[in-house]
């Protein structure tokens, strides 16, 4: 087995130095009768060749992003990641390396770290941010969490805007907690009074913009009422490529800002791993879960970084932590911090640019097929459009004729009567063949 | 002193280098040759700079309403080659396993087939969106409920919750599961088991949740005692969250004596599986009473640790907390796996607790995982275990004549525990005798923990070191010991002398944070004034 080092001849000798007489001696404190005799019944070891055979079947069966015109978002997007990207981030030394627990030889990965920390605070318009969530989903419930603590209140009110499986994250995380969530009703028309739900009781208010259904929230009234009431601000996005365009949400008074960071220099991936970004004021810092890289000094004055303020972390604090977050997602922080140092400002704000045309130029097209309906008047580069019938049942049609028309609502929200309603994304991936396919084919389907 | 790059200046005549040998001999760009100062990219990099071709848009009025950004943010950008040339320069200061022996006990730093990231890579794996129609991934639950089902039959569990982000993430759902039980049974507990010598996930887990952390006392030979978790058992125990083997690195003996006390108490049985790797096909956890117990897929299935992440950490549940189990979830129907998304698609008897996480969790750890699985086998995936328990004996057989270890009585799993009982007398702490590795081309080993045993340090081999690899990490260790008792002080105090950065002020880091980068202050006449 190529895998394995040693030969039959070094574990005799092995046992031997050790002087037992053979390898169950080693395992003397399991139970007898629990000490498995047998090879436990699975397959047996393959070459190399035999499991990419194997698997590559398996990958055979799925339908990628890039083989079809493709206009799936809510969550995750399909963007174009650089060769670049995938080739540094395999550099062994950053692939196989852990936690950077000895920083004196881990300045490559805490660089990095500093670099990506600094890049989200200025993204996000605000002071600080971590070291990475797993992703934006469980930002979104740290971030809960974290303004519990801060105002040391209970009540987190939760917009209808909010991706349905990030308010499941969050209600699952504050019902376990003991604590309560208002959310409001799912919001696809983009009219729901939030405002009027903030309370002395709050403790935050969640909003997502973006919003699921792609409407351009203006948090500076949100923020307003809640600062006014005692609450925070959790802005929060699933499209951080909005930011390139968008006024920034630490700009319109957010307190703390969490997202999806997926979209730069990360896959698709079926979902993970994914990147969590998050951002907050400096005077929230001791309380802000998750990693954090700061900069100091070595013994001969040389600039360097090292893992800091772990007094908030769990190894330390145990039951008194922040969070119980342990690993990050260091590696996609990585690709994200390569892929954004390649656009620069620049580059981001051109590719904002090129995601919001190709959005207006297919909410055009989808616009004008018969019967179909744009909910939106301003969006980044998602949106929610109505179709007669069962939009499930139009997904599944437009995948017959090769075409991934986007998400029915329906299939994260049954039994709210969002039936008729999908929500379509558009990136700088789809071609004007495709958006033309996607009308034809609605057209034909509906 | 530092200039505007953060680079040293030329040292003022020898005070500035005095006790910093390397400091000298002195070169202008602070590089030496190979070992390059990298700047950070703030530094190089230009706001107009951008290393990525894309067309130019077409000027269509935006849609974006009041809220288009007033001024954009201030990043930098790399062209290509610049960029290429940062990155490759910044790895080069990282130790990772590729480079060399990474025997950090408890995190299990072993090889990284690269066939895995092969796989991975695979568009069919890494270009599917998690949202797209179900009818065109079928390959993709495949992997999920194949993955699923050799995680149940290693462990000899009845479900398994793939969903989870990370160990401690698996930690919460088990935990979550569990709290839902007691709910489900209509009762309160909210006092969770916890043994001194757990890793801090644990108690922070259950804290997490609103449960009370009671400590469970470790006995004199580093296990835990079923007298004293009978005595902390009660009508308010909604489980005990034990790690086995235990991080001491010794097998909990009284295991299945424990786990029946807790159930008789009412109470669950959570095992954490950090150190699942030393006992893949020797024993399985639910034959041993555990209720659920989190997979690290990056330690004992060797998905890269990236610099701290990603990481995966499926749950398996016991038939007692299968029903609970969180969205989504895969169920077989006639053999082919059906994806539960919501609860409106579940079946009677399935009661989720909720959902830990957007989508169906880290599908590329999957695909890794069940690429080593498979390449592994039955038969390879207990030789790894036997072997990784062989080298942490062997490396103990090669030092314990020189170094101290305090539980004695019992084999060492997969990682052996020494603490700093043979540098008393010496000066040199566990730090220094950690950072004197450094200089000899090792990865420390972990420092202070457990924290039941004083200057902990606990070494995890791994199955993927070779004879030789071993025999030179000991040879290395025993003349670092007998360097320590020969009053060699310097050769540790002043360790690291040859890594990329000397020891770092972490004080200073935590006392004034500075956690991003600030654009150099301008100039100013007061300074000039100086």
């Amino acid at each position: 087995m190529r895998y394995h080092p040693l030969t039959a001849t070094d574990r005799a000798e092995m046992l031997a130095r050790i002087g037992v007489p053979g390898i169950d001696a080693l395992f003397a404190d399991v139970p007898a009768d629990k000490l498995l005799t047998d090879l436990i019944d699975l397959p047996r070891m393959r070459g190399e060749l035999e499991v990419e055979r194997l698997m590559g079947r398996m990958a055979a069966k799925n339908v990628p992003a890039s083989s079809v015109p493709f206009f799936v978002g809510a969550g995750a997007y399909k963007h174009h990641v650089p060769a670049t990207v995938d080739h540094l981030i395999q550099r062994s030394e950053f692939l196989t390396s852990y936690t950077p627990y000895q920083p004196e030889i881990t300045q490559g990965t805490l660089q990095y770290l500093f670099e990506f920390q600094t890049q989200v605070a200025e993204l996000t318009g605000m002071e600080v941010a971590n070291a990475s969530m797993y992703d934006g989903s469980t930002a979104t419930g740290e971030a809960v969490l974290m303004a519990h603590r801060l105002t040391r209140r209970n009540k987190a009110v939760v917009s209808g805007g909010l991706h349905p499986q990030y308010r499941a994250v969050v209600e699952t995380l504050s019902d376990m907690a003991e604590d309560r969530v208002q959310a409001l009703p799912p919001d696809p028309l983009g009219t729901e009074d939030i405002l009027a739900a903030i309370d002395r009781d709050t403790s935050c208010v969640v909003v997502q913009s973006p919003s699921f259904y792609g409407h351009l929230i203006d948090l500076a009234p949100i923020a307003e009422k809640a600062h006014a009431c005692g609450a925070l601000l959790i802005a929060v996005f699933t499209e951080v490529v909005s930011l390139g365009l968008i006024e920034p949400p630490g700009r319109q008074g957010a307190d703390i800002v969490v997202g999806e960071g997926q979209s730069i220099g990360n896959a698709l991936g079926f979902g993970g791993p994914y990147v969590g970004l998050m951002a907050t004021r400096q005077k929230f810092l001791r309380q802000m879960p998750g990693r954090l890289c700061g900069e100091t000094v070595d013994a001969e004055n040389r600039r360097g970084f090292v893992l800091t303020l772990s007094t908030r972390e769990q190894h330390i604090r145990r039951d008194k932590a922040t969070s119980n977050i342990c690993t990050n997602s260091g590696l996609c922080c990585l690709a994200f911090t390569i892929h954004m140092t390649l656009l620069g400002s620049a580059g981001l704000e051109r590719l904002a640019r090129l995601n919001h045309e190709a959005a207006i130029r297919l909410a055009d097209a989808l616009g004008r097929v018969p019967g179909v309906e744009v909910l939106n008047d301003g969006f980044f580069n998602e949106f929610t459009v109505r179709v007669p019938g069962n939009a499930a049942a139009v997904i599944e049609r437009l995948a017959e004729r090769g075409i991934l028309g986007g998400l029915a609502v329906s299939r994260l929200e049954p039994g709210r009567g969002l039936d008729d309603l999908i929500v379509v994304a558009a990136t700088e991936v789809n071609t004007d063949e495709d958006r033309a396919a996607y009308a034809q084919a609605l057209a034909a389907v509906i | 002193m530092l200039n505007d790059q953060g680079r040293p200046t030329r040292p003022e005549g020898a005070a500035a280098a005095e006790g910093t040998p390397a400091a000298t001999p002195w070169t202008f760009t602070g590089n030496r040759a190979l070992r390059v100062e990298e700047p950070l990219i703030f530094e190089i990099g230009r706001a107009e700079t951008t290393g990525v071709d894309l067309p130019a848009p077409d000027g269509l009025a935006p849609r974006l309403g009041r809220l288009a950004r007033k001024a954009a943010p201030d990043l930098p950008g790399l062209t290509e080659p610049e960029a290429m040339r940062h990155y490759v320069r910044l790895s080069r200061s990282n130790y990772s396993i590729d480079t060399g022996l990474y025997p950090l006990g408890s995190c299990t730093m072993k090889h990284n087939p690269r066939l895995n990231e092969k796989m991975a890579r695979l568009p069919g794996f890494a270009d599917v969106h998690p949202l797209q129609p179900v009818s065109t991934v079928p390959g993709a639950l495949d992997v999920i409920a194949d993955l699923g089902g050799w995680l149940c039959r290693l462990t000899g569990m009845d479900a398994v919750a793939m969903s989870p982000k990370a160990g401690a993430h698996g930690e919460l759902c088990g935990m979550m599961a569990i709290k839902a039980a007691i709910r489900a049974r209509g009762e309160t507990r909210n006092v969770v088991l916890v043994p001194e010598s757990a890793h801090g996930t644990n108690p922070a887990t259950a804290a997490l949740i609103g449960m009370t952390v009671r400590d469970v006392p470790a006995r004199a030979d580093g296990t835990v005692d079923v007298e004293a978790v009978k005595a902390l058992l009660g009508p308010d125990v909604a489980a005990i969250m034990l790690t086995n083997p235990n991080t001491c690195g010794i097998f909990e003996p009284e295991v299945a004596a424990i786990a029946e006390a807790v159930h008789a108490a009412g109470a669950y049985f959570y095992a954490d599986g950090a150190n699942f790797n030393a006992i893949v096909g020797k024993v399985r956890p639910g034959d041993l009473g555990v209720d659920a117990m989190h997979i690290n897929l990056h330690k004992t299935f060797s998905t890269p640790h990236g610099g701290g992440g990603p990481g995966a950490g499926p749950v398996v549940l016991s038939s007692r907390l299968a029903p609970f189990a969180p969205l989504p979830f895969i169920h077989l129907e006639e053999g082919r796996p059906v994806l539960v998304e919501t609860e409106a698609g579940t079946a009677p008897g399935e009661t989720p607790f909720g959902r830990m996480t957007a989508f169906h969790g880290q599908m590329g750890m999957f695909t890794r995982a069940l690429a080593y699985m498979l390449s592994h086998g039955t038969d390879g995936l207990r030789q790894a275990s036997e072997d990784a328990v062989l080298a942490a004996n062997y490396v103990r057989a090669g030092l314990a004549d020189l170094m101290t270890l305090p539980f004695p009585d019992h084999p060492s799993m997969h990682e052996v525990l020494f603490d700093d009982g043979f540098l008393k007398e010496t000066g040199i702490t566990t730090l220094d005798f950690a950072k004197a590795m450094i200089d000899e081309g090792y990865h420390p080993m972990t420092m202070y923990f457990p924290l039941v045993v004083h200057g902990a340090m606990l070494i995890e081999p791994t199955e993927s070191e070779s004879k030789a690899s071993l025999d030179l990490f000991v040879a290395t260790l025993r003349d670092l010991v007998l360097s320590a008792k020969r009053g060699e002080t310097e050769r540790f105090t002043q360790a690291p002398r040859f890594a990329p950065r000397r020891r770092l002020d972490e004080t200073r880091a935590a006392r004034s944070p500075k956690l991003r980068w600030e654009k150099p202050k301008p100039w100013t006449a007061a300074e000039a004034a100086e």
